[in-house]
């Protein structure tokens, strides 16, 4: 019969439009702004700079090494790194960024500043209603704007974010056993220099 | 119509000169030809591009394409920034498929330096990989038949089952589209076994979607007598034009290179390559068809054998990465064809030359003849077929 | 598949005075090339199709390289006049001098050919062009595989090599008028586009050295511009 196929074919688009009233699966619409879909844990929008702590000056893990901001495909990233130091998270002296700006109209989301960085400082956050009337500046995000704290990434990614915690709770406990153990050595050493040599010199 | 693979210009058969040229049609009317810019703000041209057609009447005498729009200089980009740098600019080639552009990328790199990959990585690419294709086929007969003037219903059926298929990429790589997973010697992150159940059940509901799509379109007399016997290619200009993908099966030659090439552990799989027996939109749009289901099986075979172990190999750098001095050719079966990556080495961490091989833009070489002779109304839908995204063609 | 050398062979014997020759490649892909003569090319390509059922050309693009400058150190004798105890006489010297040459550099146009017939390949066929000024023609491949025409069109755009028997050889990424070529080593970008303000100090410094620029011309006509 002539029209058979287009026949069969709006029975198909029937069934859709009926079935829509009655299953959940077939009404796939969802009503954006005022309906949201939950967000998918993994998903990466841009970067920002992790803090530990309340104070984010002095909690911030980033160590300005730079790394990121060489590997940066589009080269968003400017890091202007201090003149002095700070102890970081293990106690170690380190610098810090004085400068930490990040473009993200030219950011890509490519998330390779994530996965280079060596102090697990930067991470990838999952806002992206962040339009604003400021074309230039107010998309070009400093360091303050960057800085969230810890909790914040355990919000966003909680799996990640333990993984992270366990990784660099790892590194501490072996840094700490080893200075306790550079301390005993050097205890040891002194115990025994103390002691008076035998047949020393009366 | 389908003759063996020896008759395609091998030792004896002389070619007239001129053969592969495209034919020139007289025009029959009087006066001068109507000439037309279709694009580039055109919504059926996938893309910034513009076809110049001169028109006699209906007829389409002459058809030059023009793009250069999207060009980015994506290969100079690449000269200037590492080899990992460049995996997420990938991406944005192909974009309906941009975890095939990774693998591809990946691919050459692995075959330039010698690198191996964890088992359990080359699964993971290749049930990405045949999502992808799923995904693409999908949405290009959505928008086959979107240009035919279906305003857009089969389209978003595809759509609905795209957007699945996309919440599965973004749960594993962080982004739905921009994935830049692939990495040399592996995949970027591991997939959880929630991932892979997950996939599982998507993947269970796909083949009643692939009924229905069918049921929708394939008697659709509206479709058949739109694209049957239009857009006719033969095989020996197809082969000698470098058509590659769906467009070359349609035209009967046998050549998918996941056959051919047996890249990653495609041979360990069960599937068949459908193949055209007119060279026509429509088995171009059958073709499609029947590679979902193709893909279906692969999926359904990958999902249920995928071992554990790691999916990176441990001994492959991120950083700091410098090939030694040398070439290298790699290509993998894309959704659109044949997408290779020819780089060169010289030592240093950014690639000497790096050169993407489009598919889309060479497939369109033949356009051309293809639509001289026929009616305006069949450019566009002859276009579709070809099933281009500008992103590759101008890179 | 047949090795590159077979293949030379086959080359040679089918096409006589051919001046074929393999360029090895050190990675381990080893996909060694073959560089062909471009006097001899279409002969060649036209066997390669026919003979050897390479019936399938996958890529073809082009490859630029620049000029090298290389320091020798070259013993140089000379005979010098020398005054010895109040008589001249003529002795020789040897010293070391660096002389600084420049080797030119090439274009060349590289090939990738599969063949569909027989499921094999690749072979990579490459020509280089004489130098990168004035000789940079080489024979066009595009009569024998027509999936070339937009190809060395792209090669054309970006490198600039020109291709004789090309049926339409134009620029075909950038627009027409553009001059220069975007893929060369030695390509300057023009500065004249819009910019964004950005905290790279690359950018703000060329940003402002162009506004430098502009703003020199345009200060004699300031008066009748600000005037309308």
């Amino acid at each position: 019969m002539l029209g058979e196929g287009i026949l069969k074919g709006l029975a198909e688009t029937a069934r859709n439009f009926v079935g829509s009233y009655f299953s959940a699966e077939r009404l796939t619409t969802v009503q954006y702004p005022e309906q949201r879909i939950a967000p998918i844990e993994a998903t990466r929008d841009f970067p920002f700079l992790v803090y530990d702590g309340a104070d984010w000056e002095a909690g911030l893990r980033c160590v300005a090494c730079q790394i990121c901001e060489k590997e940066c495909p589009p080269k968003c990233i400017y890091i202007e790194k201090s003149t002095d130091k700070k102890p970081d998270a293990l106690g170690k002296p380190q610098f810090y960024p004085a400068r930490f700006d990040i473009d993200i109209s030219v950011c890509m989301s490519c998330q390779i500043c994530v996965e280079v960085c060596p102090f697990e400082a930067i991470k990838m956050d999952t806002e992206f209603e962040l339009s604003t009337t400021d074309r230039f500046g107010g998309l070009l995000y400093d360091r303050k704007e960057l800085a969230k704290s810890n909790e914040h990434y355990h919000k966003i990614h909680p799996t990640e974010a333990a993984a992270v915690d366990a990784h660099l709770a790892g590194e501490k406990a072996k840094a700490d056993s080893k200075a306790k153990a550079a301390v005993a050595a050097a205890a040891a050493k002194a115990a025994a220099s103390a002691a008076p040599p035998a047949g020393g010199g009366v | 119509m389908i003759e063996s693979g020896i008759e395609t210009g091998m030792a004896g058969e002389k070619k007239p000169e001129g053969w592969n040229r495209p034919p020139v049609i007289v025009p029959d009317g009087e006066g001068d030809l109507l000439e037309v810019a279709m694009g580039p703000h055109h919504p059926s041209t996938h893309g910034v591009f513009r076809m110049d057609v001169a028109l006699d009447g209906e007829r389409v005498i002459r058809l030059k394409p023009v793009f250069g729009y999207l060009h980015r200089n994506h290969e100079k980009i690449a000269e200037g920034i590492s080899y990992l740098g460049s995996m997420p600019f990938t991406d944005r080639l192909d974009y309906m498929c941009p975890l095939t552009n990774n693998w591809a990328y990946a691919l050459a790199v692995e075959k330039l330096v010698g690198q191996a990959v964890p088992e359990r990585a080359e699964y993971l690419r290749v049930i990405l990989g045949e999502l992808t294709r799923f995904q693409n086929h999908a949405g290009s007969i959505g928008f086959l038949t979107q240009e035919m003037g279906a305003s857009g219903t089969p389209l978003m059926y595809a759509f609905r089952e795209r957007e699945k298929i996309l919440d599965l990429f973004e749960w594993l790589t962080g982004a739905r589209m921009m994935c830049n997973y692939m990495r040399f010697g592996g995949c970027r992150v591991d997939a959880t076994a929630d991932w892979l159940e997950a996939t599982r059940k998507v993947v269970a509901g796909l083949p009643g979607f692939v009924d229905e799509f069918e049921q929708l379109l394939r008697g659709n007399e509206i479709l058949m007598a739109r694209t049957q016997g239009v857009g006719i290619l033969r095989r020996e200009l197809a082969i000698n034009a470098g058509v590659t993908g769906p467009m070359l099966r349609a035209s009967g030659v046998d050549y998918d290179i996941r056959k051919v090439d047996g890249y990653g552990i495609y041979n360990r799989f069960n599937f068949r390559v459908p193949l055209g027996d007119h060279g026509d939109v429509y088995d171009r749009f059958m073709i499609r068809l029947l590679e979902m289901r193709e893909s279906l099986k692969i999926l359904e075979q990958a999902l249920k054998e995928i071992p554990g172990g790691p999916v990176m190999d441990p001994k492959a750098k991120i950083r700091g990465f410098r090939p030694k001095p040398g070439e290298a050719y790699g290509r993998i079966e894309s959704p659109k064809g044949e997408l290779g990556f020819y780089l060169i080495s010289d030592g240093s961490p950014n690639p000497y030359r790096y050169r993407v091989r489009p598919p889309s833009l060479i497939n369109l070489t033949i356009l051309e003849d293809m639509v001289l002779g026929q009616n305006v109304a069949d450019v566009v839908v002859i276009f579709g077929s070809v099933d281009i995204v500008l992103g590759e063609v101008d890179r | 598949m047949k090795t590159v050398e077979e293949i030379k062979a086959a080359i040679e014997a089918a096409v006589p005075g051919a001046g074929v020759e393999i360029v090895p490649n050190p990675s381990v892909s080893g996909q060694h090339s073959l560089r062909l003569e471009p006097s001899h090319a279409v002969a060649v390509a036209t066997f390669l199709r026919d003979g050897l059922a390479f019936d399938y050309l996958s890529n073809a693009t082009g490859v630029d390289w620049p000029d090298k400058e290389i320091a020798e150190k070259v013993k140089v004798t000379r005979t010098v006049t020398k005054t010895v105890d109040g008589v001249e006489q003529a002795a020789e010297e040897t010293i070391e001098e660096i002389r600084k040459r420049v080797e030119p550099g090439c274009l060349e146009a590289v090939y990738h050919l599969y063949s569909v017939a027989l499921k094999e390949g690749p072979l990579t066929v490459r020509m280089r062009t004489a130098n990168r000024t004035d000789q940079v023609e080489l024979p066009s491949l595009t009569p024998i595989w027509r999936s070339a025409e937009f190809q060395e069109r792209e090669i054309f755009d970006l490198f600039g090599i020109v291709f004789t028997g090309h049926p339409d050889l134009r620029r075909l990424l950038m627009w027409d008028e553009f001059k220069d070529h975007p893929m060369r080593r030695d390509y300057v970008e023009p500065d004249d586009f819009e910019y964004e303000p950005t905290a790279h100090d690359q950018v703000l410094a060329r940003a402002a050295a162009h506004r430098a620029a502009q703003a020199a011309p345009d200060s004699g006509q300031e008066g009748t511009g600000a005037g309308q």
